[in-house]
């Protein structure tokens, strides 16, 4: 157990390390310098020769990935170009909004998609699961941001239940310091996560009636129903627990989703977390920044696969003794 | 919208009926076919795809305006839906019905190259690794972890921010090139399976070169999940390509794309909801549809379903 946890970590180092690289010379071989206006005027020549010097962008680029990567294994992510901060602050600032987005998307999407897969499966090829299944489906392929703007349009313009963008109301609550605060934060996070969630919840839902009528066919379920048990106890404990494990997969590959696929919603929402914070920096060429985003991405990546591999072996003991 | 171009959007829908129903025909020859059709979404997810691929091929005839076309240029109103512009007009007083019809020639023609594009270089690597084995699996497979792990949306963004102009043939080549890992996987599973089988090796005795066993004896019969994944893969491809033209890097602006399109009006939608909302919806149903047709055909080639 141990020796394989050792070597999945070597690996997933060595997976983090080569996407950091990536884009490390994807950013660095671009035309252009990070000089320049957000408006468009031109920066002066020796204004822009300062700031090259100053980041030390005037030097090789291999002298520039080492000095990046020592920097970085003292846990020094540099400093932002753009924001003029380090970009661990920003960072910090904004990857608990992505967090508590993600999160809340994540138990909506379980919860939603768990109750309607076992809905489904239980009524399988009935009009709720057929109705059920054709309406996951269509959420399943909507653009995430689309279903974003439609909720906007019908929650936020017309029906005025939920603000529009924005993690809070900066007015009364600038900071969440108060019950009443909490509560319009919560409020501000509805339509974010409810669009986050159901997509996800669609893809769950689908996932879970499959597996579910793939375990219900086995004889140990015939048996349950033979022992006289009610249908409710044979689907909801004999059942469930077995076709929970694909789920447990599925939570690894939806975890990364969560935080990547938050770059539009974010956009649309005007939520100032993580997605948002990259797209501006890459606007912006902003160097350390777009590095910084594309190292927490995999980070996420390669910990969502971790995780589901080792919370596999916790919920199936035939999969723990074979790694053993 | 004249009386013709309604009657040409008629004729696209029945020509799309016919094309599903003869579909149907040939199909019903095989049991494979048979299993197909039997899924209940199937015969409508295909007339979908036929009825968009047909109208966007006659674009011409279906369509009132060119895309690019201004029709009210002194004013660049939004008029809601009316007899004359079917679903409105946008925030460039530009017709919504014209646009959309153009932009299924971008959209699903940027889904179905990208794809093949992830498609080709997955089954290529997938083959070659697992029939190698060996050095080459273990070299290409820890290339494909890092593909995985790569956040495909911020590479895509950061490439075609920082390089400006990228044309949309390396737009497609981008998208294909960084979304083929996962079929890479599947096609080498599958290809671990079939290599050990008799005919492979008959097929090697009698002196066939790799590439020969590769392409000629392995790979068509590991071609079920790789058809799957295709039929998959051009849904998301689509969706990605709407993401990224959403945030302005994807198709540039006058060419319309289904994703441009919603980026063009999002910030009206309060107003002029219409020109948002069509596009999307016609996303969604693309994408269901292409999603219905991938699940009819993964029940088709599975082959333990034979025995029922």
């Amino acid at each position: 157990m141990a020796a394989w946890l050792v070597r999945r970590l070597a690996a997933s180092i060595a997976i983090v390390w080569a996407v950091v690289t990536l884009t490390f010379i994807i950013v660095h071989l671009a035309h252009g310098s990070p000089c320049g206006q957000p408006d468009g005027r031109p920066v002066s020549p020796e204004v822009c020769l300062d700031l090259t010097r100053r980041f030390g962008l005037d030097q090789p680029i291999w002298i520039q990935y080492v000095k990046y990567l020592t920097a970085l294994l003292r846990g020094d992510l540099g400093e932002s170009l753009a924001l003029h901060r380090p970009v661990a602050d920003a960072l910090a600032e904004a990857l608990p909004n992505t967090f508590t987005l993600a999160l809340t998307a994540l138990m909506l999407d379980f919860a939603l998609g768990l109750a309607l897969g076992i809905y489904q499966a239980a009524r399988e090829r009935r009009f709720g699961d057929i109705a059920l299944g054709n309406a996951a489906l269509f959420v399943n392929s909507m653009p995430t941001f689309w279903l974003g703007l439609v909720l906007l349009l019908v929650f936020g313009e017309r029906l005025h239940w939920f603000p529009v963008g924005g993690p809070r109301d900066l007015v009364r609550c600038p900071r969440v310091d108060s019950l009443l605060c909490f509560g319009d934060f919560l409020w501000h996070l509805t339509l974010p996560a409810l669009t986050l969630g159901l997509v996800g919840a669609a893809a769950t839902a689908r996932y879970q009636r499959a597996a579910l009528l793939e375990v219900i066919r086995q004889d140990y379920v015939r048996t349950a129903r033979a022992k006289g048990l009610p249908e409710r106890r044979v689907l909801m404990v004999h059942a469930l627990r077995n076709a929970l494990l694909p789920l447990v997969t599925l939570f690894g590959l939806t975890f990364p989703f969560l935080l990547t696929g938050a770059v539009l919603v974010e956009t649309v929402f005007a939520w100032p977390g993580m997605g948002r914070l990259a797209v501006t920096a890459i606007l912006q060429r902003d160097y350390p920044i777009v590095t910084a985003a594309s190292l927490v991405a995999s980070v996420m990546v390669v910990l969502g696969n971790l995780l589901a591999d080792a919370l596999y072996g916790v919920a199936d003991p035939r999969i723990r003794v074979r790694a053993s | 919208m004249t009386v013709w171009n309604w009657l040409a959007v008629g004729g696209a829908a029945v020509l799309a009926l016919v094309l599903v129903a003869e579909i149907r025909r040939r199909a019903a020859t095989g049991p494979t076919g048979r299993r197909f059709f039997r899924h209940p979404s199937a015969a409508p997810a295909l007339f979908v795809l036929a009825f968009f691929v047909t109208v966007a091929l006659a674009a011409p005839l279906v369509t009132p305006y060119r895309p690019y076309f201004q029709i009210d240029i002194t004013r660049l109103a939004n008029h809601a839906p009316s007899e004359q512009n079917p679903l409105g007009t946008d925030p460039f007083g530009r017709d919504v019905w014209s646009r959309l019809v153009y932009g299924a020639r971008i959209s699903l023609g940027i889904g179905a190259l990208a794809m093949l594009v992830a498609v080709t270089t997955g089954v290529v690597v997938g083959g070659v690794a697992g029939y190698f084995r060996r050095w080459v699996d273990a070299t290409l497979m820890r290339l494909v972890d890092v593909g995985l792990a790569m956040p495909r949306m911020f590479m895509l963004l950061m490439v075609v921010a920082l390089w400006e102009h990228v044309p949309l043939a390396v737009l497609v080549l981008l998208i294909g090139l960084t979304g083929w890992f996962g079929t890479s996987r599947l096609v080498r599973a599958e290809v671990l399976s079939v290599r050990e089988r008799e005919f492979v090796a008959a097929a090697r005795a009698l002196g066939a070169e790799p590439a020969r066993v590769i392409f000629r004896h392995v790979l068509p019969n590991a071609a079920a999940p790789i058809i799957v994944s295709a039929a998959l893969g051009i849904g998301n491809v689509m969706l990605l390509e709407a993401g990224l033209s959403f945030l302005g890097m994807g198709v540039p602006s006058p060419a319309p794309s289904w994703g441009n399109m919603i980026a063009d009006c999002w910030q009206k939608m309060a107003v002029a909801p219409w020109c948002a909302t069509f596009p999307g919806l016609a996303i969604s149903l693309v994408v269901m549809a292409l999603n219905a047709v991938g699940d009819a055909l993964r029940d088709a080639l599975d082959p333990r379903k034979e025995v029922v």
